[in-house]
């Protein structure tokens, strides 16, 4: 750890120990961690924005031009991204939601509606969400 | 009076690029990322995809979803990189780039929706 | 008999060194003894030159703030039986400088709780002959959780924003802030706006979350910092679409 001292010490002017945080600060507890690996999905969510882009711009062009989206997306390497994109998304969501209770208060009238019922419904919304879109892009 | 920068907006676009992509990207990495390439489900067909795209409700929920997407990630990555790297001093370099790199990828979505609407 | 459990105390005494040094001492300990007794031990029988704050004993005051084997803990709510065998590492809380032994300078807290206002605002009080200001139970709901706070700067050791920038308002000045803006006798939301809006303000903080884990008053400063980041950020874009008193 550095340090720097102001002044030099007298008994009425005492010399301070200032600590600067280590760069790795991230490593020295395991919530702190997590919460370098929540941050980090980040570059996940970005990934798979991309990834859609090819994708429409695949549709864009045409069939052919799909199909070797769709070759290029089994392909081992892109595979194994989406898996761990995957699991990184659904972390993201999970902690996303888990924040929004303690994040807003959701008022019914003039009730507080509890932080359990806020969370319930941002899963309940997720659910459906998916089903919907699962429905919209099924084969044919 | 408050003092006016752009931090408010960034954050809300952050926080609803979060709530819209915890909402609807899983089921997409499952989907296009896992289940057609892997040949679990039957892919829909190229003209299928590009008929539900030119529907404008889905458009305008697409490119919400990328746009929102972009500009979470880059509020996230932009403090990520403060925090975790302590290069506070290059934070003009950093917001324009992450910032930057949302508004092309904006762009590109905007364009390619266009064209396909 | 009672048992015995080493602590690991950091020493600071900066007329003889630059780095803290750690002395081990010996300390006898029950089922009720908390570590500050444990550290009233070591000064009374062992060592009398450590120096640490304590005063009421009994999680109000808020001044045994310390590390406990890397944690920041209340020392007087911190049980020695809970660390057994030991040993049990006692530093001065993080992310303050430290001025002697477990002593941190409390200054730069300080000087952030008054710069929130921490107090009822009123343009005009009410005079004394029209009584007082009512308040029913649903609006001491409101704000009573954060009304808790102690001010022992746990949540400032926890949060690593505020020691990669000391600059940050910091975890209990913002939840304070809270406390009165959602007092319903309160006026001063737009003082403390000016203040809390700031890139130093709420903005700063990633909600890391570990101050509302290590508050012992569970106060949810973390909460209270997300709930006021939308409060400015629909106040701020209000401001952008009707300015100046619509």
């Amino acid at each position: 750890m550095e340090q720097t001292h102001t002044g030099s010490y007298t008994p009425y002017h005492p010399r301070w120990l200032r600590r600067r945080l280590s760069t790795y600060w991230w490593l020295e507890k395991p919530a702190y961690l997590w919460f370098m690996l929540r941050e980090g999905s980040c570059m996940f969510v970005a990934w798979f924005t991309l990834y859609l882009l090819w994708l429409l711009d695949a549709v864009l062009e045409g069939p052919l031009a799909y199909e070797l989206f769709l070759a290029w997306s089994g392909t081992p390497w892109v595979v194994a991204l989406n898996v761990v994109t995957l699991g990184f998304v659904v972390f993201h969501a999970v902690t996303f939601f888990q924040a929004a209770p303690q994040a807003m208060v959701v008022r019914l009238g003039r009730r507080r509606v509890p932080p359990g019922a806020v969370l319930a419904g941002h899963y309940v919304a997720w659910a459906a969400a998916s089903v919907v879109l699962w429905v919209l892009l099924r084969g044919a | 009076m408050i003092r006016r920068h752009p931090e408010p907006l960034l954050w809300m676009l952050f926080s609803a690029g979060g709530v819209v992509s915890a909402m609807l990207m899983p089921v997409l990495v499952l989907l296009f990322g896992l289940a057609y390439p892997l040949g679990w489900l039957t892919p829909p067909a190229s003209d299928r995809v590009r008929a539900l795209v030119a529907n404008p409700l889905a458009a305008i929920v697409l490119f919400s979803l990328i746009v929102l997407s972009l500009f979470h990630w880059a509020h996230r990555f932009r403090h990520t990189l403060y925090d975790g790297l302590q290069i506070k001093h290059l934070s003009e370099v950093i917001a324009v780039v992450s910032y930057g790199a949302a508004i092309v990828g904006s762009a590109v979505a905007a364009y390619l929706l266009w064209q396909l609407s | 008999m009672s048992d015995h459990i080493t602590l690991q105390i950091a020493r600071y005494r900066p007329e003889q060194e630059s780095e803290p040094t750690f002395n081990e001492y010996e300390v006898p300990y029950t089922k009720e003894s908390a570590v500050l007794d444990g550290l009233n031990y070591v000064k009374d029988r062992l060592d009398g030159t450590l120096v640490y704050r304590w005063s009421c004993r009994m999680g109000i005051c808020g001044s045994c703030g310390m590390s406990v084997n890397g944690e920041p803990k209340l020392t007087c709510a911190t049980f020695l039986a809970d660390y057994a065998p030991g040993p049990v590492r006692v530093e001065p809380l993080r992310n303050f400088p430290i001025i002697r032994d477990l002593i941190v300078d409390i200054g730069d807290f300080m000087r952030k709780l008054v710069r929130v206002k921490p107090w009822i605002v009123r343009e005009v009080d009410k005079p004394l002959s029209e009584g007082e200001y009512r308040q029913t139970p649903e609006q001491l709901d409101e704000y009573k959780q954060f009304s808790m706070c102690i001010n022992c700067m746990l949540c400032y050791s926890a949060c690593p924003i505020y020691g990669l920038d000391p600059k940050f308002i910091g975890p209990a000045a913002i939840a304070l802030a809270q406390r009165y803006n959602l007092d319903n006798r309160d006026e001063g939301a737009g003082d403390r706006m000016e203040v809390l809006s700031e890139y130093d303000g709420i903005w700063g903080c990633t909600f890391v979350g570990e101050c509302t884990k290590v508050c012992p008053k569970h106060v949810d400063p973390a909460g209270a910092i997300q709930r006021y980041k939308l409060t400015a950020a629909l106040e701020s874009m209000k401001s952008f679409f009707a300015p100046r008193g619509a």
